[in-house]
C-alpha cells in the first residue's frame, strides 16, 4: 500500500514516455485536416506558360503529391505512384516543390509521369500555403475541396490501403 | 613572441562566422527590429530545434522571405503569426499561444509544481510530527 502511489506515478510516466518514444516528432498534425485545401494557381512544369491549379480538380477526389528531384523519399514512392495512376483509383496532381525544371522533366521522362499535371512551385510559395515542410507529402482532397488526409513520407501500398482507401470509398466514387 | 606568432596565424586561419540571413536589412529600423524578433520566434519545421533565424534550410529562407513581404505590406505581428499557424500549426511558434489545444502546455507546469509542493509539504509535516531521536542527537 505504501508503494501504491510511486508505482502508479511510475507507470504513468512509462506510458507517457513510450508514447513519446514511438512518436515521430517530425510528423506534425496538419492544420488543414477537415478544412478546405489551399487553392493555388501556378505555371505547369511540363507545359511552360499553361497555368494549372486547384480549380482543375474541383469536384473530383484528388491526390495532391508534393515532390522534388532532390527528395529521396520521392524516388522511393514513385513506382507506387505510377502503379496507382494505372488503377485510376484517384487522379494524382503533383506539386513540384523548389525544384529545377530540367531535372524535374528528366525525372518524369526516366521514371514515368503519374501526374495529371505538376505545378511548378519553383519559389516554394505553394508549398508554404499547404504547410509543406518535408517532401514527399501527400494530401487527399475530397470533391468538396476538403483535406481528408495527409501523409508525410513515401507512400506505399500498405499505407494506401490502410489510410486512403477507406476515405476514398466513404467519399463516394471518384471520377 | 613565438606564441604570439602562432596565435596570430591561428587567428588569421579561423573563418569568420557568417550570418545565415544575408538579405538586405529594412530601411526602417523599427521594421527591422520586428523582423528580427519574429524570425527568432518561429521554428524551422525542417530542422526543428532551430529558429528560422538560425537555420539555413531553404524552407527557413522561404519563410523569412514571406515574413519580410508581409512586414513590408504593413501586416501586424499577430497577422504574421496567424499566417504561420494556419499553415504549420502552433508548433511553428516557439511560444505557442494559449488556446484550447495548447492549454495543457501552459497549465501542466503549474499543476506539476503545485503537486510537487503538496507532496513536499506533506513529507515535511510528517517529519516534524516524528519524535526527535534523542540518542542520535546526544552522540554529536
Amino acid at each position: 500500500m505504501r508503494f501504491a502511489i510511486p508505482i502508479v506515478v511510475f507507470l504513468l510516466l512509462v506510458v507517457i514516455f513510450s508514447f513519446g518514444l514511438f512518436n515521430d516528432p517530425r510528423e506534425l498534425p496538419s492544420p488543414f485536416l477537415g478544412e478546405p485545401a489551399p487553392s493555388f494557381e501556378v505555371e505547369s512544369l511540363t507545359e511552360p506558360g499553361r497555368i494549372v491549379g486547384s480549380a482543375d480538380y474541383a469536384g473530383k477526389m484528388a491526390l495532391v503529391n508534393v515532390w522534388a528531384t532532390w527528395c529521396g523519399g520521392c524516388r522511393q514512392e514513385h513506382p507506387f505512384l505510377m502503379q496507382l495512376a494505372r488503377t485510376n483509383a484517384v487522379q494524382i496532381y503533383g506539386i513540384n516543390w523548389r525544384d529545377n525544371r530540367d531535372e524535374a522533366l528528366r525525372w518524369l521522362k526516366q521514371l514515368g509521369d503519374p501526374y495529371e499535371f505538376s505545378a511548378y512551385d519553383v519559389d516554394g510559395r505553394v508549398g508554404i500555403d499547404w504547410g509543406v515542410y518535408g517532401a514527399p507529402e501527400t494530401f487527399l482532397v475530397s470533391p468538396e475541396g476538403i483535406v481528408l488526409h495527409k501523409h508525410l513520407g513515401p507512400l506505399t501500398a500498405a499505407i494506401w490501403q490502410e489510410d486512403f482507401v477507406p476515405l476514398i470509398e466513404a467519399g463516394g466514387p471518384s471520377s | 613572441m613565438r606564441k604570439l606568432a602562432v596565435f596570430a596565424v591561428l587567428f588569421a586561419l579561423g573563418s569568420p562566422a557568417m550570418a545565415i540571413d544575408t538579405d538586405k536589412a529594412f530601411d526602417d529600423p523599427e521594421l527591422q527590429a520586428r523582423y528580427e524578433h519574429i524570425i527568432e520566434e518561429v521554428r524551422c519545421l525542417k530542422c526543428q530545434n532551430q529558429s528560422i533565424k538560425d537555420s539555413n534550410a531553404f524552407l527557413a529562407g522561404d519563410l523569412r522571405r514571406e515574413i519580410r513581404r508581409m512586414l513590408s505590406e504593413g501586416k501586424t505581428d499577430e497577422e504574421i503569426y496567424d499566417f504561420l499557424v494556419a499553415r504549420y500549426g502552433e508548433f511553428a511558434l516557439y511560444r505557442p499561444r494559449m488556446s484550447g489545444k495548447t492549454l495543457v502546455l501552459w497549465v501542466a507546469p503549474i499543476l506539476l509544481l503545485l503537486a510537487g509542493g503538496f507532496v513536499l509539504v506533506n513529507i515535511l509535516r510528517r517529519r516534524m510530527a516524528m519524535p526527535i531521536d534523542r540518542d542520535a542527537a546526544a552522540e554529536e
